[in-house]
């Protein structure tokens, strides 16, 4: 057996079941893999050795026992630094938040927990996850496994880069326009979001809470599936919870696309994609034709406006999701001589630039005499979206586009405009838009050897034909490439 | 020149709900500080907000007594200002689409009834409480503040009343209308003075006859019915003397101070506020089916409004029947006296005179007391049958309530027992009349004035235990 850090997620789980390896030595692998990666990646800003021993030598005694609590059960897992831990530093990358021991777990991580999963560290993100490169973290950046000059994506960069790098089996993360997706193509990794209320958002810290959803970064599709299996379903603590009970999403990994159809969605394919990237897609799609789809070409015409929807309802909840930072009961606290100037110099102190900009744009958004002109506009656009979507389900199962119109950027590239930044997530933002489910599988290289992603839409509840989907590009890609910097002769 | 006040009043009542509006914490007044919490209320990172549906329900029950509709979808939203003992520094409230709305209450000041437009009834969170440590106990002047969540969330209920009010003192009745109405929900003990029902009023003034509105001004800080009506009356004053002198009212917020008697205008904002409402993420809307809204609907109690008619109805003066029907106890031990056998309007007059007076003395409730619906039954079936003179009725009572035994009990053993059995006063009297045979004579010749000395007789004669009524009788009789 090679290294146990590049196992996927079920080559483990059976091994742990066989006897031919035990969650010690599983975690001693990660453990060592981060040792090796970390200087140069930067993937994590907190690291649970204590807890993460603990958790593995209880995973060996439960299945010792007999125990088997699911598929997590005895995995090294990583999270996104804006998922509540109980007494673990939860930063979201912020100096507002340094320090601060959340007194709770998320469900989620609850949910990790009780299937046995080994939580390993919390990874670096764009701070309170607005971002798509962890350029924004107070708290450095992290840097892409296929090339250290590059940035992993955001903002869930920290995660992906753990999963490509080996210094995590399985990571989490969130996207509110693309922070999982996005990082996941730029690290050759899957990532998923899954429909808005199926995993619980409870403990996740908000950035914009009608568009969050907590997903799994993994290197297959099938460990994508493994780690929903775990953490999705109905939680009374999420109103926004999808109540219904969750499907069976393995039966039709192997089922092939014979049959189905796949569109391909005009506005998010060609213009303003990179070419290289774009070639990969439509290879990816003949491919899909060869394998028995029917490719079906549609148009989404309100998905245009999706970017600048986005930017207003974003921005809008996010003023107010993050008005609780304020000094008084936990975090960052700066003098001042009344409780305003406390506040206030708080404020400016805790948040990066990033995080100010967006919530000084939603504030005015929200703002007496511009809400209907803007926020009431953006809310409009977004019933639109929806409707375009439904439409487009009406004569396809699946939409199919790049995930992010180029691969990894060099640090530094984007940060001086943040508008080149925001475009990054141009082919995401409509699935959160929509609160449907969308994945992200790796296609192959660039050029320059970097990671091309490939995007599966679904419909909301969607997941088992995206994940059909999903698992048919990837055999038909056969990505198996390794990261340059997740080698034990890193560079 | 004479004008109308146009008054409005906006009611908040804390909901005596088990849990808090969002989570599950207890809403319990008095716990320690800081204990009554979790991460929702706290507003902690990661933390969101699952809606009480028994919250909902009493709301409901409100907006139902106060003949509203009710929404069959309603929304909660954010309202956002920074404040230190508001955790999320937003409040979750309902904006536009709250769950009740277009109801009325009728209000009765004296003998005329009035109605009073409801504009709305909405949902929303309590904040924590600050206490600022420092000189005056103002947070501008504190030193430092001290924070106590545990009200952080507790459910809060607003009711808006249309600008339907014209004098302070219908304003008085609305709020004492609404309150016996909430009270008789058991949704909110409604205490004034603790501020779990708390009230703003708006009020302008304009010429009589006129149909446009006048400038307002919200008044704040009245903890009692008495002073919203002298906080109106005065505010009512300024205005008018200010229009009087060709001055503009000024649009603002005014303190009212108890015992300066006046209202002041607030420390004026540097920029009007800004709340940023908008639909709360969090949430999804609140729905109310049919089903759900008759059941509510079928549990409602009768309103005090609807007592009060009952009970002038069972012949009780209206004034009377009012005072009763706003006290949920009393209207108890009313109507069980009644139901067994009690005089109405005796047992009526004992409750909102003699027993309300008693119970004032010795600080106790009425649930508390030993005067109950069977007390007062016996006890009005004494003075019926005349063992009892209604002097001693009063004195048989503070015996019950000093808890010296039933009527019976306390009116032998004190002795108060009156005689008014002919067979038994037939020969005290003839004796009287036989020692007094001028005054007997004086009584035949047509002077009334001396049955009065007659009686007085009769009672020295019996020790006081005659009954006047009787012995006139008998001695009328007589004289034939």
């Amino acid at each position: 057996m090679g290294d146990l850090a590049d196992l996927t997620v079920a080559e483990a789980a059976a091994g742990l079941r066989k006897g031919d390896l035990t969650a010690v030595e599983l975690l001693e692998a990660v453990n060592r893999r981060a040792a090796m990666t970390e200087a140069n990646l930067h993937a994590y800003l907190t690291v649970d050795r204590e807890g993460s021993a603990r958790a593995a030598v209880a995973a060996d005694a439960s299945l010792n026992a007999g125990k088997d609590p699911g598929p997590l059960h005895g995995i090294p897992v990583a999270l996104k630094d804006n998922m509540v831990t109980r007494g673990l530093e939860t930063t979201c990358s912020s100096k507002i938040l340094s320090g601060y021991l959340p007194p709770y777990d998320g469900t989620a991580v609850t949910r990790l927990r009780d299937g046995g999963a080994v939580i390993f560290g919390k990874t670096n993100l764009d701070e309170f996850a607005m971002g798509s490169s962890t350029e924004n973290s107070a708290y450095g950046t992290s840097r892409n496994p296929w090339d250290p000059e590059t940035v992993p994506g955001g903002s869930s960069g920290g995660s992906a880069a753990a999963v490509a790098a080996g210094s995590a089996l399985v990571a989490f993360g969130s996207d509110t326009g693309g922070s999982i997706r996005q990082p996941a193509a730029l690290c050759g990794i899957v990532g998923m979001k899954p429909t808005y209320g199926l995993v619980s958002r409870y403990g996740l810290i908000a950035f914009a809470s009608s568009l969050d959803q907590i997903g799994p970064l993994t290197r297959t599709v099938e460990d994508a599936v493994a780690a929903l299996e775990v953490v999705g379903g109905y939680d009374p603590l999420d109103s926004t919870s999808y109540p219904g009970a969750v499907p069976d999403y393995r039966s039709g990994l192997d089922s092939g696309v014979s049959g189905l159809r796949v569109g391909v969605v005009t506005e998010l394919n060609g213009t303003g994609i990179d070419p290289e990237v774009q070639a990969a897609v439509d290879a990816t799609i003949a491919r899909l034709e060869q394998a028995g789809a029917t490719i079906v070409q549609l148009s989404l015409p309100s998905v245009e406006y999706a970017l600048s929807a986005y930017y207003l309802i974003a921005p809008a909840e996010c003023s107010a999701n993050l008005a609780r930072f304020d000094g008084v009961r936990y975090g960052l606290r700066r003098h001042g001589e009344t409780v305003e100037q406390m506040m206030s110099n708080t404020r400016a102190e805790g948040f990066g630039p990033e995080v100010t900009r967006r919530i000084l744009l939603g504030t005015y958004a929200l703002s007496a005499g511009y809400y209907d002109a803007f926020y009431g506009q953006a809310q409009r656009v977004r019933t639109l979206i929806i409707r375009d979507f439904e439409a487009a389900y009406q004569q396809a199962d699946v939409l199919v586009s790049p995930t992010s119109p180029t691969t990894a950027f060099a640090i530094g590239d984007r940060t001086a405009d943040p508008l080149s930044m925001y475009m990054s997530d141009v082919c995401t933002i409509p699935s959160n838009m929509s609160g449907d489910p969308a994945i992200s599988v790796p296609i192959g290289l660039d050029s320059s050897g970097l990671p091309i992603g490939f995007q599966v839409m679904a419909p909301a509840l969607g997941e088992p034909v995206m994940f059909r989907v999903a698992a048919e590009v990837e055999r038909q890609a056969g990505f198996d490439a390794r990261a340059p910097y997740a080698s034990s002769e890193a560079r | 020149m004479a004008y109308e006040p146009v008054i409005g009043i906006e009611t908040h009542v804390e909901l005596t709900t088990d849990s808090k509006m969002f989570c599950g914490c207890q809403v319990n007044f008095g716990s320690p500080p800081n204990t009554n919490v979790c991460p929702v209320c706290l507003g902690l990172p990661g933390a969101l907000p699952v809606v009480n549906a028994r919250a909902v329900e009493y709301a409901m029950t409100i907006g139902l007594a106060l003949n509203c509709s009710i929404a069959e979808h309603s929304v909660f939203a954010r309202k956002n200002y920074f404040y230190p003992d508001m955790p999320k520094n937003y409040q979750i409230s309902q904006y536009d689409e709250p769950l009740c709305v277009e109801g009325h209450l009728d209000v009765e000041v004296g003998e005329e009834t009035s109605r009073v437009g409801i504009t709305r009834v909405h949902m929303e969170e309590d904040t924590g409480k600050s206490t600022h440590i420092g000189e005056g106990g103002r947070i501008q002047a504190a030193s430092h503040s001290l924070l106590d969540f545990n009200r952080a969330g507790v459910p809060l209920m607003e009711v808006v009343s249309e600008p339907d009010i014209r004098s302070a003192e219908q304003a008085r009745a609305f709020v004492s209308e609404l309150r016996g109405a909430i009270l008789r929900l058991g949704v909110s003990d409604a205490k004034l003075e603790e501020g779990s029902m708390r009230f703003d009023a708006n009020v302008s003034l304009r010429p009589v006859g006129a149909e446009e509105f006048g400038t307002k001004v919200e008044v704040k800080n009245m903890n009692s019915l008495r002073s919203l009506q002298r906080a109106l009356e005065y505010e009512i004053e300024r205005q008018a003397a200010l229009l009087d002198a060709g001055e503009a009212v000024v649009q603002e917020t005014r303190h009212w101070d108890e015992e300066a008697g006046s209202t002041s205008g607030m420390r004026s904002k540097e920029e009007a506020f800004d709340y940023r409402y908008f639909p709360e993420p969090d949430l999804v809307p609140v729905a109310v089916d049919d089903e759900w809204r008759k059941r509510v609907a079928q549990s409602l109690p009768e309103l005090p409004a609807q007592s009060r008619a009952r009970y002038v109805a069972m012949g009780l003066e209206p004034t009377t029947a009012g005072l009763i029907a706003r006290d949920v106890e009393a209207g108890a031990v009313f109507e069980s006296a009644v139901a067994g056998g009690g005089e109405a309007q005796t047992v009526a007059n004992w409750l909102t005179g003699e027993v309300t007076a008693l119970l004032r003395k010795t600080e106790t409730g009425l649930a508390a007391s030993p005067i109950d619906g069977a007390a007062l039954a016996a006890l009005a079936g004494m003075v019926a049958d005349r063992s009892l003179s209604a002097s001693a009725a009063k004195e048989v009572l503070a015996g019950v309530a000093a808890g010296e035994g039933s009527p019976e009990e306390v009116a032998t053993a004190r002795d108060l027992i009156q005689v008014s059995d002919s067979a038994s006063l037939e020969p005290v009297i003839d004796e009287v009349l036989a020692a007094n045979p001028e005054a007997l004579e004086k009584l035949r010749s047509g002077d009334g004035k001396v049955m009065g000395f007659l009686i007085g007789q009769v009672m020295r004669a019996t020790g006081g235990k005659a009954d006047p009524g009787a012995v006139s009788r008998i001695i009328e009789l007589r004289v034939g």
